[in-house]
């Protein structure tokens, strides 16, 4: 039974048999049905900014044959707004002709609770926190100029109505804590970010006091950018730190070996299966069932359940992320990556927790083995042109090496490579590999969704710095 | 069907009313609908049709100074009252603020001008059909393109803006949008370009041909780039780009960056920020303009803006609650800049190719590497090198830095304005960036 249909003027049987009817002649589809709700609430210059509530439900409909993708949807759950998107599926697709792929397999595993972390905690324990947060930080001197603070929080149900009458179900929680603070001295503004977040309840990631960490890493960064000098330009080598900055093989790789762009071999990395695209001893795994992290899913939003995708293994390109569509088109199996940002969006293949496994070197063998280059720490975002294979991203704490030292903070920089090329140009990879602390949103296509990455350090032999120092 | 003005005044009404009865002593109210059509082309193919049909409820109650939002997508009253309820209790518990407030009744727009921003003409999916088939066939003459894919958007929208001082107003808007993306291949290596135009009304879209063409020339153009030196030298934006210099410019002058202190333009009202040859305007009354609007997100009315007047920056963008944190009335740009543009340099575009002996022209930048706290400015970019006035090579993985300070007072513009954005600048030229290659 689906839950969907209670106040409308249509039941689950009727709903099924639109699906069934719709979809008789197609590939594959199915109704996807979705209630999200969600807040924030920002604190920023002393004061409670905006406190938000959404509410947000509906529909989209989708039936597919051959390379054709019908989508039709609405916030109207009614049997008049199905029948007019199960029309208008039907229009686009009448000249074609398609068996319908029943198969999809099953799971009982749970990579999160069904809890909703917005009624989970008090809207004046939110506000209070937050409080507390401007408060701590103010309290570290005059030098604080500006304090940002947030909450983010929802709960998405989703229910995934397929021809066979068969009802595939989720509940998602997630949560996220954002500090921005605003430091200025003598004259020089810099800014530091930091954030927590998970499929848990808020307290879980600020509970004992742990907030504190939050603030105080914002801190830190904007007092190391305090003193940061111009960033060097040109050719370096480079050696990232573990953790977020595997947005690098997020940007660089990940989307890349997306499905879809392979099958229209628009990628860089079309034609590179089991091919050497790594130096040996790099492995890349897109993993979708890490327990309460950001981009895992019990099940994607097609209803496959998800699973450990090993991408490159030890340099060698193994496998594409897949949607079913591209899956079917390309003769494999969904990876359990089919993902919409909401029932407004189209399925595409995306990324979940992208991870480069741990090697055996330690960072302070990986800097002391560099003469001239930069140590970067963290960044804010990245894009990557997946055709000409191009990637960027910025840092927001960095550091030049000198002689096998790390020398002075360097301001924020973006940093350039090429998709294809760059993992061979891994010379070494750590053996300290760390998640990042669950903040990520990709965007694809407008739609932008919950991710995670994680890597080791690793040291670079080569990549453009543009900074402005020559 | 687009739902029309009395459908979402009574909802908007009902929203007011609700508030007002459990106990708001403001309220502010938008109530949308939206229709859109999409199809999309890959490869000659037809490979995916869309249609969305979306209702929004944006409100804001206040009791007294404190203030608090709901959003919704379900327009049942059974759904709206038990929001509104949800929102004024957390109205009630959300700490005051002197600055939360209504807009001033005097600043309200009064009557709704006809800006021609509404095309009732529905161009059917098989006309759509018909339209993109034009553009991949054009786009793919050249055996070096590899890939094609084009889509055309067709968006309907109505809305009201209420709040309980009585403001009431809304109206139609339309868009027609279509694009083409190209992927070109020579030698293994692929590079992509695209071109698309924006229209509100179906008689003004490009031709399909035009579209096509010109996303095929630029993606073959950029094939077989190089990698160039580490340098200090003339960066020239192409138009497709030189625009978002007047988008970190609109950020740094938002009351908001202003009045946080988070902004390099910080103090520098009535103080030359650009060369005294230049002239930004933002009006939101340009008949069928892109960015065009009667007034603001709070229903202030909105009216040209000189933002930059010979080199010095004479307005901020202000709206209501920023503005009375800086002491200043709102001008009706809660929500940003309407149609915001650079008024023509005086040199052609190939006096300004020519203006030295050798340039960077960039076409494409990729990356957020603009922070509008310290202005500084670095990101990845393409395009091509200009030696003696003409593109000889393209170029890519590179990127450009500097800080918008400096490079907003070297800027030269050309004269090629063309209005085909809602933000709009010509061919612009910055004497010295730095650029890091090889």
């Amino acid at each position: 039974m689906s839950n969907f249909f209670k106040e409308t003027d249509i039941d689950t049987s009727q709903a099924e048999a639109i699906v069934t009817e719709t979809l008789k002649n197609c590939d594959d589809g199915e109704l996807y049905l979705e209630n999200h709700k969600s807040e924030s609430i920002v604190l920023d210059d002393n004061k409670i900014k905006s406190s938000t509530y959404n509410s947000d439900q509906g529909y989209g409909f989708r039936a597919v044959t051959g390379e054709v993708v019908a989508y039709s949807h609405s916030n109207d759950i009614s049997k008049e707004s199905l029948r007019k998107s199960s029309d208008n599926l039907k229009d686009t697709l009448k000249s074609k002709k398609g068996t319908y792929n029943h198969e999809i397999p099953k799971t009982n595993s749970k990579y999160y609770e069904n809890i909703n972390p917005i009624e989970s905690k008090t809207f004046d324990s939110k506000i209070d926190l937050l409080k507390s947060v401007n408060n701590y930080l103010r309290s570290k001197g005059s030098i604080v100029n500006q304090v940002t603070a947030n909450f983010l929080g929802e709960h998405k149900s989703i229910e995934i109505i397929r021809s066979d009458n068969q009802i595939l179900k989720d509940d998602r929680p997630l949560v996220r804590f954002n500090v921005s603070v605003v430091l200025e001295k003598d004259g020089k503004k810099e800014t530091g970010v930091y954030g927590v977040g998970g499929r848990q309840s808020y307290d879980d990631y600020l509970k004992d006091g742990s907030w504190k960490d939050v603030c105080d890493e914002a801190f830190r960064i904007a007092n190391v950018n305090l003193e940061s000098k111009p960033a060097p330009a040109g050719e370096m080598k480079v050696v990232l730190g573990p953790g977020w900055p595997a947005i690098l093989i997020h940007e660089a790789i990940g989307h890349g070996l997306e499905g879809d762009f392979n099958r229209k071999k628009t990628s860089a990395f079309h034609s590179l299966m089991g091919q050497q695209v790594a130096s040996e001893g790099v492995t890349i795994v897109d993993d979708g069932t890490l327990h309460q992290r950001r981009g895992s899913l019990t099940i994607d939003d097609e209803g496959t359940p998800t699973e450990n995708t090993v991408l490159i293994e030890n340099g060698i390109l193994k496998n594409y992320m897949q949607d079913r569509l591209n899956a079917r088109l390309m003769g494999t199996k969904s990876t359990g990556s089919g993902r919409r940002e909401s029932y407004k969006h189209v399925v595409l293949p995306r990324m979940r927790n992208t991870m480069m496994l741990s090697g055996k070197y330690s960072q302070d063998e990986m800097i002391s083995s560099v003469d001239k280059g930069i140590f970067a720490v963290s960044f804010g975002g990245g894009q990557v042109d997946i055709t000409s294979g191009k990637f960027v991203f910025n840092c927001t704490e960095a550091y030049e090496i000198n002689n096998g030292k790390i020398g002075s903070p360097i301001k924020g920089a973006t940093l350039i490579g090429d998709g294809p090329s760059i993992l061979k140009e891994v010379s070494l990879v750590g053996n300290d590999m760390k998640l990042d602390p669950g903040i990520g949103t990709c965007g694809k296509a407008g739609q932008g969704v919950p991710v995670g990455v994680a890597q080791p350090s690793i040291l670079i032999n080569k990549m453009t710095v543009g900074g402005t120092k020559l | 069907m687009i739902r029309d003005q009395e459908f979402l005044k009574d909802i908007a009404s009902y929203c007011i009313e609700n508030s007002k009865k459990l106990g708001a002593t403001d309220v502010g109210v938008k109530v949308i609908h939206s229709v859109s059509e999409n199809v999309s082309f890959r490869n000659k193919k037809l490979d995916e049709s869309n249609r969305a049909d979306s209702f929004a409820v944006n409100l804001t109650t206040y009791i007294e100074k404190k203030k608090s939002s709901i959003n919704s997508s379900d327009l049942s009253k059974s759904n709206l009252e038990k929001l509104i309820e949800r929102c004024i209790d957390a109205t009630k518990i959300t700490p005051s603020d002197e600055n939360n407030s209504l807009p001033d009744k005097d600043l309200m727009s009064k009557e709704i001008r006809d800006l021609n921003l509404y095309d009732e003409t529905h161009y059917p999916n098989d006309k759509k059909i018909e339209f993109l088939k034009k553009v991949e066939e054009t786009a793919s003459t050249d055996e070096k393109i590899v890939n094609t894919e084009a889509g055309f958007t067709e968006n309907k929208n109505n809305f009201i803006l209420a709040n309980s001082n009585g403001f009431l107003g809304g109206y139609k808007t339309s868009n027609f949008s279509s694009s083409c993306v190209a992927v070109s291949r020579i030698n293994g290596a692929m590079e992509r370009d695209y071109e698309f135009g924006s229209t509100r009304f179906l008689e003004d879209m490009m031709e399909p041909e035009e579209i096509g063409k010109i996303a095929a020339d630029k993606a073959i153009k950029k094939l077989g780039p190089k990698k160039i030196k580490s340098e200090r030298i003339g960066v020239i934006f192409d138009k497709r780009i030189s625009k978002g210099t007047l988008s970190t410019l609109a950020s740094a002058i938002s009351a908001s960056a202003i009045a946080r202190g988070t902004s390099f333009l910080k103090d520098q009202i009535n103080s030359e920020v650009f060369p005294n040859s230049i002239n930004i305007i933002d009006d939101p009354k340009i008949e069928k303009g892109l960015g065009s609007q009667n007034f603001d997100s709070e229903g202030v009315e909105t009216n040209s803006l000189k933002l930059v007047e010979n080199g010095i920056l004479k307005n901020y963008l202000i709206d209501t609650y920023y503005g009375k944190k800086l002491n200043l009335k709102s001008n009706g740009r809660s929500g940003g800049t309407t149609n915001l543009y650079f008024e023509n340099g005086t040199l052609s575009f190939k006096d300004l190719l020519n203006s030295e002996k050798k340039f960077l022209y960039i076409t494409e930048t990729i990356g957020h590497g603009g922070n509008i706290i310290t202005g500084d400015y670095s990101v990845g970019a393409s395009g091509f090198m200009v030696e003696d006035g003409e593109l000889t090579y393209p170029v890519s993985e590179i990127t450009i830095a500097g800080n918008f300070k400096e490079m907003f007072k070297n800027i030269t513009l050309a004269n090629d304005l063309e209005m085909k954005y809602s933000t709009n600048a010509p061919t612009l030229l910055i004497n010295q960036m730095t650029v890091a290659g090889k």
